[in-house]
C-alpha cells in the first residue's frame, strides 16, 4: 500500500467547455451533460464507458445522481463534495486516489451554470447567517473586498496593481476567442469604474456568465492510448480554513500556503518549476494573494509582482492564459476551467495563447470567501 | 445551552453577549455548543466590554436610492472577530485600527428588519 499521493499514475486525458458566455434556455444540467459528451468524444468514449463521476450543480445537492441517471451513468465511484469553487480541485484528488485504488476506471469531472440567464447574480449562501445577515454583506464582494483593504493598508497595495490584474486577464482574454470580455481595458477605465464594495469596483468582480466544463481522468498507462499528451496529475492538495469572512484569521494570508506546500511535496516541484499559472481570479485581490502564497514573490509583495506586465502575455510568468474569471467565464463556480486551461495548454491546443513551456502547470481552486483553497499540479509526459 | 437561539433572544432583549470558557477563560464568538479546538463545552454567557478595533472595512455601494453603508470586521478586546457596521460617521470615513464601542441596535430605531450589534468611534 502506498503511503504517499499517486504522482503521475492518473491523467486527464479530455477537457472541454460549453456554452461559455450566454446560452438561455438550457438547465444547469443540460449544460454539464453538454460538456461531458465533447469530452468524451475527444477520447472516443461514451457516457457508458464511464464509471467514475463527480458533480456539482447550483441547484441540486444531490447532483451526482441526477446527472448520471440521465446520462445512462452507474459510478462505482461518486462525488457530490463541494466546497465551492475549488470542488473540482478535491475531485480530481479523490478521482485520482479511486483510480489508483482500483475503485473505477474512468473518471468524468462535470459542472454547468446558467447562472448569467436565470439569475444574473452571484450565488449567495444557502442559509442566511444569523451572525452576518442583519448587516446585509453583499457576499462574496465585500469579505474579498476586506481582504483587499487590509492588503493595501498592511502592505502598501494600490488600486493600480489590482489594475493590473484585471488588465492582464483582459489581454489574455483578447487572445481566447471564447472569452467573454475580449475588448480592450485601459488603466483609465479600470480606474473610473463605478465602486461596488471599497476598494472594489465592477472591474475588480468576476463575471456572471453561463458556462459549462468537464475533465475525462484514466489511470496513466491507459490515457497514453487515448491521448498523445495527456495531462498528468502530480499533485493535489487542499486547505479548510474558515467559511465565513470573520473567522479568517489573517485576511492577508490564505490556505493556499498550506495547499501549494503540500503540492510541492507531492510532485517533488517547486514555485521555480511552474512554467503556467492558473489561478481562480474571482476577484483582483485573489491573484496577488495566491501568487504570494504559491510562493512566487513574498507575502505582500504581490502588488509590485503584477506590475508591468509580468503577468499578462510576453510577460514572465503567464497567470490565467484563458483570460480567467475576471475576463473569461464565471458561471457561479470557477475551479474546473483552471483545470480546462492548464490541460489545453499541457496538450498544446491553446490557440493564440499556447505557451512554448507548459510542461508543469498549477491549476488552483478557491471556495467560499478564500474559506477553502486547493493547488493541483499537472505535468505532461516529459514529468513522469 | 441553545448558542444561536439564546444569542438571538439577549440581542432582541438589547444585551450583546458572547461566550466564555469557565475551564479555560477563553471568549468564544460566534456562539455555538463547544469551544474550537479543544471542544470544551463548559460555555457560559458574559457581557464583553464593548471596546473594539477596526480590522477590515468596506463600504457597500448599491445603485441609488439605496444609501450607502459601512461593513467591517471588528476584532473584540476579549479577542473574537465579528462583522459589524460602524455607524455615527460616515461610511467611507471608517479606519482599519480605529478603535470603536458596540451597542446593540434594535430594528424599531433603524427601520431595520433584525436587530445588530453595531459599533461607534470613541
Amino acid at each position: 500500500m502506498s503511503h504517499t499521493f499517486p504522482r503521475g499514475k492518473t491523467a486527464i486525458v479530455a477537457a472541454s467547455t460549453f456554452g461559455c458566455g450566454a446560452m438561455p434556455g438550457y438547465s444547469n444540467v443540460e449544460l454539464a451533460h453538454s460538456a461531458a459528451i465533447a469530452a468524451l468524444a475527444q477520447v472516443g468514449l461514451r457516457p457508458r464507458d464511464v464509471d467514475g463521476l463527480a458533480v456539482v450543480l447550483m441547484d441540486d445537492p444531490t447532483a451526482g445522481l441526477s446527472f448520471a441517471e440521465a446520462l445512462g451513468i452507474h459510478p462505482s465511484f461518486l462525488s457530490n463534495n463541494r466546497t465551492g469553487g475549488s470542488s473540482f480541485q478535491t475531485h480530481a484528488t479523490m478521482a485520482a486516489l479511486a483510480l489508483d485504488a482500483g475503485l473505477c476506471e474512468v473518471v468524468l469531472i462535470a459542472y454547468g451554470s446558467n447562472q448569467r440567464s436565470t439569475a444574473g447574480k452571484l450565488v449567495r449562501a444557502p442559509r442566511a447567517s444569523p451572525w452576518e445577515s442583519a448587516y446585509k454583506p453583499l457576499t462574496p464582494v465585500s469579505s474579498y473586498a476586506m481582504a483587499a483593504a487590509r492588503h493595501m493598508h498592511q502592505f502598501g497595495t494600490t488600486k493600480a496593481q489590482l489594475g493590473a490584474v484585471a488588465i492582464a486577464a483582459r489581454q489574455w482574454a483578447q487572445l481566447n476567442p471564447e472569452a467573454f470580455l475580449r475588448e480592450p481595458l485601459t488603466m483609465a477605465e479600470y480606474l473610473s469604474a463605478r465602486l461596488v464594495a471599497d476598494p472594489f469596483s465592477v472591474r475588480d468582480c468576476c463575471l456572471v456568465t453561463d458556462g459549462a466544463g468537464a475533465v475525462i481522468m484514466t489511470r496513466a498507462e491507459r490515457a497514453k492510448t487515448l491521448c498523445p499528451r495527456p495531462a498528468y496529475l502530480l499533485a493535489g492538495a487542499e486547505s479548510s480554513t474558515h467559511r465565513e469572512i470573520a473567522n479568517m484569521a489573517d485576511l492577508t494570508v490564505t490556505g493556499v500556503v498550506q495547499a501549494a506546500q503540500r503540492a510541492y511535496v507531492q510532485a517533488g516541484f517547486g514555485p521555480k518549476d511552474v512554467d503556467v499559472v492558473e489561478l481562480y481570479d474571482a476577484f483582483t485581490i485573489n491573484t496577488i494573494l495566491f501568487l504570494e502564497d504559491i510562493g512566487f514573490c513574498k507575502k505582500g509583495e504581490g502588488g509590485s509582482f503584477v506590475e508591468g506586465g509580468r503577468i499578462a502575455p510576453g510577460g514572465q510568468l503567464p497567470v490565467n492564459t484563458n483570460g480567467g474569471g475576471l475576463s473569461c467565464v464565471h458561471p457561479g463556480m470557477y475551479g474546473l476551467f483552471t483545470m480546462i486551461e492548464a490541460t489545453q495548454q499541457i496538450m498544446g491546443v491553446a490557440g493564440a495563447r499556447q505557451q512554448a513551456k507548459a510542461d508543469v502547470i498549477i491549476a488552483q481552486g478557491n471556495g467560499g470567501e478564500l474559506s477553502h483553497e486547493a493547488v493541483l499540479i499537472l505535468g505532461s509526459g516529459a514529468t513522469v | 445551552m441553545k448558542p444561536e437561539k439564546e444569542y438571538l433572544e439577549h440581542l432582541a432583549a438589547g444585551c450583546f453577549m458572547i461566550q466564555r470558557s469557565t475551564s479555560t477563560g477563553e471568549y468564544v464568538f460566534y456562539p455555538r455548543v463547544a469551544a474550537p479546538g479543544s471542544g470544551v463545552t463548559d460555555l457560559t454567557w458574559v457581557a464583553p466590554s464593548g471596546f473594539g478595533t477596526v480590522y477590515s472595512t468596506t463600504v457597500i455601494r448599491h445603485r441609488p436610492p439605496t444609501p450607502h453603508y459601512n461593513l467591517a470586521l471588528i476584532d473584540l478586546q476579549e479577542g473574537p472577530r465579528m462583522m459589524a457596521r460602524v455607524v455615527g460617521m460616515a461610511p467611507e470615513a471608517v479606519k482599519i485600527g480605529q478603535r470603536v464601542k458596540a451597542r446593540v441596535q434594535l430594528p424599531a430605531e433603524a427601520s431595520a428588519e433584525l436587530p445588530m450589534v453595531v459599533f461607534e468611534p470613541i
